[in-house]
């Protein structure tokens, strides 16, 4: 779950990490108000991505008036895909300089990965290819955390030692986010020095484990339903399917996450634009199928869907019997292609035949025809 | 012959009386797998699937000499139960289980460091198969046929789409590894495929990658090192957006490395042939 800027925030500073002042301002009504309480404030689109800055998703408002205008602008906005709902505004800092921390799972370490550098601010990725040297990494050991003196040689090595006590109490605070909230990655870039010597929080991006939400329900209920930019996402995700909105017209599912993604990269071979992804998981029963054809067919640019099934330990016949119910429930009228294998796959796709859904036997074969049905379709 | 896994292999299944458990298990000794044993807390001494059910896995161990397990455990539990077996002196682990926190996976492989002996498979994973012999995990054995082809794969799904279409055509396989698609897991294709570059029964090599990480890449650079396996590579995922996460925690693209054209690139410049669509797959390993 990648929380938004403001949450982010809020989490930091309930590690006791200092954040900025800030107010969530949903209509530019409530940003003039914000920034009459604030005085000067950076306007904020809250997307979970990142670039807004150079989308025109970052505002600065000296007035209550600027606020407003500045709210209505973004607010409604779309940035790389997802649709502002709402603006965080935020006093601006008095900068001294900038400093990057960060954490992230190293998945070639198979570790976390803390990240400090000096050069903060930019691009850090950028900086992390031209200078890899000035970013100071450690891996603590995940049982007992950092040690003292490890950070102590982080903030030496980020040629940081002036800092050394107040950043070193910092990452500490940080840190916790892992054993306490299980983040898989945050980041404050910048991590601002004030004119005043204070450090604060300049900007923060924060993903919690989804495998994990099992014991972390409070941020769960406090941040899951806020926003997820599509509505047939969200759908997805109250009816416990994986699904991923892709902008085409092609519904796709699939029951494993490989041979849902391979049977995208099928469909997009045929010349086709997949809609979503789509894993249903291992197996195939009739709700979930049902549950997943009922979120595609929600889109109305969707011309037609194609269902790639492995049945392994599944029975074909079965699953064929269950995908005739739910088109039928659905009263499905896009075409609908099924690749069916495994175990009586045979039969299960004479039952398709017999109930007029295009049965196709490789996946490749699946992927053309749904491309050439719809196409059909969108000239009639 | 085969890796990690034959007839012989005497194999525990920890979570066995639970639903899972206890339906894989039944499919493992229904290919002959030498299951010994199973483990569910509380009701050691009972009897399950004709074979002894321990509280422990190390009790599993002392009374049954078994070497390898498969963790068929919910996710609050699986991180507990791979150090649990680990720390009995299970050779070759077994993680099915999908959804582990991947703190909790971070840790394990940590306290795997201190059990040099442990080689751990998954989690998230379809498991291994030593087609006609044993099998650990849920990878039907109605798709196999014992052969010489090695195939190591991130996708259950994937992995049993090729493995149909290999048997069809005639290519059996020595094994089938799924080594599973989160980001911290146990064995990684470079491991798997050191192992059938040794076994002489392996004579040639299927790889199906998907985006995300560097696994693909550093297997790249052990074949390019040289291999006696003829070789085909599959990345799927080529379409996928970036940073769109695709339901396997591990498929995220980042940076360069972990894009599909990273990947197969890498391949190439390796001297191996890789497929574009799993149709293709057959084809090229002939």
């Amino acid at each position: 779950m990648k929380l938004l800027e403001y949450q982010a925030k809020e989490v930091l500073s309930s590690l006791g990490i200092a954040i900025p002042p800030g107010r969530v301002a949903h209509t530019p009504d409530e940003a003039a108000a914000a920034c009459a309480e604030l005085g000067p404030v950076a306007v904020k689109a809250q997307v979970p991505v990142g670039g807004r800055g150079k989308a025109g998703g970052i505002k600065l408002a000296k007035s209550p008036d600027e606020a407003r205008a500045a709210a209505a602008q973004i607010i409604g906005m779309e940035i790389k895909g997802f649709k502002v709902p709402l603006v965080y505004c935020e006093s601006a800092l008095e900068i001294e300089r900038e400093i990057y921390l960060g954490f992230t799972v190293d998945r070639d370490a198979r570790a976390n990965i803390l990240m400090l550098s000096a050069k903060g601010g930019m691009e850090i990725e950028q900086v992390a290819e031209e200078s890899p040297e000035s970013i100071a990494r450690l891996y603590p050991n995940p049982w007992r955390g950092p040690l003292d003196f490890e950070l102590a040689q982080l903030v030496y090595d980020a040629d940081l030692g002036g800092l050394a006590r107040p950043l070193t109490a910092l990452i500490k605070k940080l840190y916790r986010a892992i054993p306490d909230l299980d983040a898989v990655t945050a980041e404050i870039n910048p991590l601002v020095v004030t004119k005043k010597g204070e450090v604060i929080a300049g900007d923060a991006k924060l993903e919690i484990d989804e495998n994990a939400m099992w014991r972390r329900k409070d941020l769960e209920a406090k941040y899951g339903s806020v926003l997820e930019g599509d509505p047939y996402e969200v759908e997805a995700k109250k009816r416990g399917l994986t699904y991923v909105s892709l902008g085409g017209d092609i519904g796709i599912i699939g029951n494993g996450a490989g041979l849902c993604m391979g049977t995208l990269d099928l469909v997009q071979r045929a010349g086709g634009r997949p809609a979503n992804f789509c894993d249903i998981g291992g197996g195939a029963k009739a709700e979930v199928v049902e549950n997943a054809l009922a979120v595609i067919l929600m889109n109305p640019d969707v011309k037609g869907v194609v269902m790639n099934v492995f049945g392994g330990i599944t029975r074909g016949d079965e699953v064929a019997k269950g995908l005739v119910a739910a088109r039928d429930n659905l009263k499905m009228k896009v075409p609908l292609v099924v690749r069916l294998s495994g175990t009586r796959a045979e039969e299960g796709r004479e039952i398709l035949k017999q109930n007029g859904i295009e049965p196709g036997v490789s996946a490749w074969e699946a992927a053309q025809k749904i491309v050439e049905l719809t196409s059909t379709a969108g000239r009639a | 012959m085969s890796i990690l896994l034959d007839a012989g292999t005497k194999v525990i299944v920890q979570g066995i009386t639970g639903r899972e458990g206890t339906f894989h298990a039944e499919q493992m000794q229904a290919l002959g797998t030498k299951v010994v044993g199973g483990t569910s807390p509380g009701k050691g001494g009972t009897t399950h699937l004709g074979v002894a059910v321990f509280n422990t896995v190390a009790d599993a161990v002392k009374a049954t000499g078994a070497s390898a397990s498969g963790i068929f455990v919910p996710p609050p539990f699986a991180a507990d139960a791979i150090m649990e077996a680990a720390s009995a002196g299970i050779t070759l682990i077994v993680c099915i289980t999908e959804g582990i926190p991947i703190q909790d996976m971070i840790k394990v492989k940590d306290y795997l460091r201190g059990h040099p002996q442990a080689r751990l498979i998954g989690p998230n994973c379809p498991g291994l198969i030593t087609p006609g012999a044993a099998k650990i995990g849920i990878i039907p054995q109605a798709i196999t046929r014992p052969g010489h082809v090695g195939l190591v794969s991130r996708s259950g799904t994937l992995t049993y789409e090729v493995a149909t279409a290999l048997s069809a055509a005639g290519l059996g396989q020595s094994t089938i590894v799924g080594i599973g698609g989160d980001p911290v897991l146990g064995l990684t294709f470079r491991d798997v495929i050191e192992l059938f570059e040794k076994d002489a029964a392996t004579t040639h090599l299927v790889v199906i990658g998907e985006i995300g990480g560097s696994d693909e890449e550093h297997a790249a650079e052990v074949l390019a090192r040289g291999t006696r396996l003829k070789t085909v590579a599959f990345i799927s995922g080529r379409t996928a957006p970036e940073g769109k996460r695709m339901g396997h925690a591990g498929a995220i693209i980042s940076g360069n490395r972990g894009t599909a054209k990273s990947k197969e690139e890498a391949f190439r410049k390796a001297g191996v042939a890789v497929a574009e669509t799993t149709d293709q797959i057959v084809g090229l390993l002939k």
